[in-house]
């Protein structure tokens, strides 16, 4: 067995190089610190028994101190480095007052090894140790983190890399694991209690009037038409800035974090959002990335300048920084409430500039599931971006109440059980699997959509689906509900059962106006992106809003899974599922 | 020729296209019937197991929250008496189902209460933005008090609008409503102008009370609070009440006005 002991004056050591924070060095891991100069890997927990200890931290930031819960002391937790092939046990001990757990985010393993409390198991009492034994039958980049009581949004996450038995089809001199995380003072539960009151509580970037006169925004017709609806094309994320700090491996943008290069080097960056409310955008400016791996899985390379990542997804690019200086690692929250600026540079204490956020986006029609498939010589991409002007004219235009009637008509989805908790349905929903996600769509840069992940790998399983299963993502923002098909998990809602190797098409709604990072335990989906026989498995989706996503799953894991939206105030008030695979003698 | 290049671009797909699935359509198979068992009890204490399954239902979806909110809270200075004024209401419950405690009432500033009523109610969503509400309502002031039943819808009407409308019937017969409403328009993050109408109807003369029938009074305030915090934002306004009728008379033969302009410094708050 082999553990990681943080030195701690190593740590505050480095911290001072690294310029600052030494405040709350003593609870980062020390692969999270600085790049470990130039002798890949950084120091991960590895082996065949690995000992994780769940336990609470006090973490300071700006000054400001917060209760954080840890896995071995630190946040991110270490990484857990495996090779595939191995088996392991991981006896995590629970060293808190409350039950706890964790789940291995896109590890393909048995259902009861999965930590999910209430499904794989009865979780981690306090004071218990649970020991998770399995094989490792894949590799690439992973996660993990608790899946009790919103324990991951105060800490308790780490990353899993799993090198590949065979050659990596990737090829690079180095690499960085890079985790995103949002950080709030205010605990998670008091944060869902405002919201629970005000649901636009944390927004701070409304359309004012002082905004009107100025001519920004919306023109005052679509004001009067969005309000007429009552709708907020300003709600894009329900926690923002302040109430967030944003952070790279547990570092915020004055702490910097530093990842070292040699110039010429191929780095792959492990890209992972452990996020618990925050989607965000991510670019290097002046430096492409290639994105080689979505969720672990390895795809066709392809170059772009910028990619939004979803809660819980994992992207690895490989950059290659053709000079000796330092840039910039930008996560940007996806409603531009704030950012984080990570380093790499060829020796540490370089520092990168910080860009100036970009302007709040705003959600337009599509968003809303107004189909634009009528609107003839429009390009999806710059629609959706959306010239607002030119929607109070012409055919578009039709009086409000009309308007509320169309976006709330139980027929376009007649499986939702209608009531105070679904506030809009789509009424045009479209594939959006080739739109550049919410707010990049009108950028001169090349942005990555989902049409462009094509499996490096065939497609395993080349059955059509022998049945069709539609989920719609439904809401009332105002009274903060989210659920599926209308209906809350606590509500005893059915499990979505399916037969043990069936092959099934999954039609995901959103009749939202905010992206959903959904997620799937025990599989890996196809996505239905364009591209058969390559099409991209992923562990999680983002669905944009007022769109539909598709996949393709081949339901092989015997059990009981979880199926959740991946924010988490989404899913701790009701977008949570059970997924059941039976073999068929066992259905009733 | 566009058959030609049809041809062609075809040909193309063919070479470079990976091994595609047969083209046949989507199967219309039925979903299998949801198992009765869990799978994890066959592997863990099965009542271990019953108790995780209600902290996870509980956990997704199962939140009772609690809130108490002072729309009005405030300081009014008047032509005569200088006095203050409440209006706020407290909530306990789930999603759908809440017990309301509503409360408002004002007083002269080092004299008297003048009216003070307590409602305790049932509220239950109707709709996306609309509860229905009913349950009792109490005056400790004015004398000679009243207990009133009162059904209610509140919500949010579309471009924003705060709404309540209340219809009140007391121990003696007597009939009332009440409809209030008001929008908070942003001016910057932080400034937000609320306009807020109120207007009180009565079947009947309650003449021991100084209402008169039909439109007994209307209230127009505009108030301008600063955000501190969303929970806790000062304000300043200007209101300007008017009695009609058998009220106005009522008033007048009580020697008060009929119709007064207060301003008013107060504090709009929750927690």
């Amino acid at each position: 067995m082999k553990n990681v002991i943080v030195d701690r004056r190593a740590v505050l050591k480095t911290a001072g190089l690294a310029g600052g924070a030494a405040a709350f060095a003593s609870y980062l891991p020390a692969w999270a610190h600085d790049a470990t100069g130039l002798t890949p890997p950084m120091e991960s927990v590895s082996g065949e028994e690995i000992a994780l200890k769940l336990a609470h931290a006090t973490f300071g930031l700006n000054g400001k101190a917060g209760h954080a819960l840890t896995v071995n002391g630190t946040m991110p937790g270490p990484i857990i480095r495996l090779k595939e092939g191995q088996s392991v046990r991981l006896a995590v001990t629970n060293a808190l007052a409350e039950d706890s757990s964790i789940h291995w985010h896109g590890i393909l393993l048995p259902f009861n090894m999965d930590g999910v409390p209430g499904i794989s198991f009865p979780g981690i009492k306090p004071g218990q140790t649970y020991n998770y034994d399995f094989k490792v039958q894949q590799a690439g980049t992973y996660w993990y983190h608790s899946h009790s009581n919103m324990q991951d949004a105060m800490g308790m996450f780490g990353a899993i890399i799993v090198d590949p038995a065979k050659p990596d089809p990737v090829r690079y001199d180095r690499e960085h694991v890079i985790i995103l995380s949002d950080w709030g003072a205010m605990h998670p539960h008091a944060m869902l209690k405002k919201l629970k009151i005000e649901g636009a509580y944390f927004n701070r970037q409304k359309q004012t009037l002082a905004g009107l006169t100025k001519g920004k925004d919306q023109s005052l017709s679509d004001r009067l038409m969005w309000g007429a609806m009552r709708m907020d094309p300003t709600d894009i994320s329900d926690v923002s800035a302040p109430a967030y700090t944003y952070l790279i491996n547990g570092h915020d943008s004055a702490a910097n974090w530093t990842g070292l290069f040699t110039k010429g080097e191929r780095i792959r960056l492990r890209i992972i959002n452990a996020s618990s409310m925050s989607n965000f955008n991510v670019r290097i400016p002046s430096l492409p990335m290639t994105v080689v791996q979505a969720d672990g899985i390895d795809i066709r390379p392809v170059e772009v300048d910028e990619f939004q990542i979803g809660i819980a997804e994992t992207y690895d690019v490989i950059v290659m920084p053709p000079a000796e200086q330092a840039y910039g690692f930008i996560a940007e929250a996806i409603n531009r409430s704030g950012l984080c600026r990570a380093t790499l540079a060829p020796r540490l204490g370089m520092v990168a500039s910080v860009p100036p956020l970009r302007e709040r986006p705003l959600l337009g029609m599509k968003d809303m599931g107004m189909g634009m498939g009528d609107m003839a010589g429009m390009d999806h991409g710059s629609m959706a971006g959306m010239d607002h002007s030119m929607m109070s004219h012409g055919d578009m235009k039709m009086d409000h109440g009309a308007m509320n009637m169309k976006m709330r008509d139980p027929s376009v989805a007649p499986q939702v059980k209608m009531g105070p908790g679904v506030a809009t349905l789509s009424p045009e929903a479209e594939d959006r699997s080739g739109d550049r996600p919410t707010g990049l769509e009108k950028l001169d840069h090349r942005v990555l959509t989902y049409r462009q992940l094509v499996a490096l790998e065939p497609n395993a399983d080349s059955r059509v689906p022998s049945r069709e299963l539609d989920i719609h993502l439904t809401a009332n923002m105002e009274r903060y509900m989210w659920s599926f098909d209308g209906v809350k998990f606590s509500d005893r809602a059915e499990p979505l059962s399916f037969r043990q190797n069936e092959r099934v098409r999954v039609n995901l709604i959103n009749h939202t106006m905010m992206p959903h990072p959904i997620h799937m335990h025990g599989h890996f989906f196809e996505l239905v992106n364009g591209n058969p026989g390559n099409q991209p498995s992923k562990h999680t989706v983002n669905v944009l809003p007022g769109g539909k996503i598709s996949f393709d799953l081949t339901a092989d894991a015997l059990g009981d899974w979880a199926f959740h939206c991946h924010m988490l105030f989404h899913m701790h008030t009701g977008m949570f599922r059970v997924v059941t695979v039976r073999k068929e003698d066992d259905q009733a | 020729m566009m058959i030609l290049l049809m041809l062609a671009a075809a040909a193309v797909a063919e070479q470079d296209a990976p091994p595609a699935p047969p083209a046949t359509e989507i199967g219309n198979t039925p979903a299998p019937a949801p198992p009765e068992d869990h799978a994890a009890d066959a592997l863990f204490d099965p009542a271990e197991m019953a108790r995780a399954r209600e902290i996870l239902r509980k956990e997704n979806g199962g939140l009772i929250s609690r809130s108490v909110m002072f729309n009005l809270a405030e300081y009014q200075a008047r032509a005569r008496s200088d006095g203050y004024r409440w209006e706020g209401a407290a909530r306990f419950g789930g999603d759908l189902q809440k017990l309301v405690i509503k409360s408002e009432g004002e007083g002269e500033l080092g004299g008297a209460l003048e009216d003070a009523e307590v409602q305790l109610l049932y509220s239950l969503a109707i709709a996306p933005y609309f509860d229905l509400q009913a349950g009792v309502r109490y005056d400790i002031k004015p004398n000679p008090s009243r207990t009133y039943v009162v059904v209610g819808i509140e919500g949010i009407a579309p471009f924003w609008f705060d709404v309540d409308a209340q219809l009140f019937l007391s121990n003696k017969g007597d009939v009332l409503a009440r409809l209030e409403g008001y929008y908070d328009q942003r001016i910057t993050q932080r400034l937000i102008a609320q306009p807020r109408a109120e207007l009180n109807l009565a079947a009947q003369d309650v003449r021991e009370n100084g209402i008169g029938s039909g439109f007994s009074d209307l209230e127009l305030g505009l108030r301008v609070r600063y955000e501190i915090k969303p929970e806790f934002a000062p304000y300043i306004g200007v209101e300007w009440v008017r009695q009609f009728g058998d009220t106005a008379r009522f008033a007048r033969a009580a020697s008060e006005d009929a119709s007064v302009t207060n301003f008013i410094v107060g504090v709009h708050f929750w927690f």
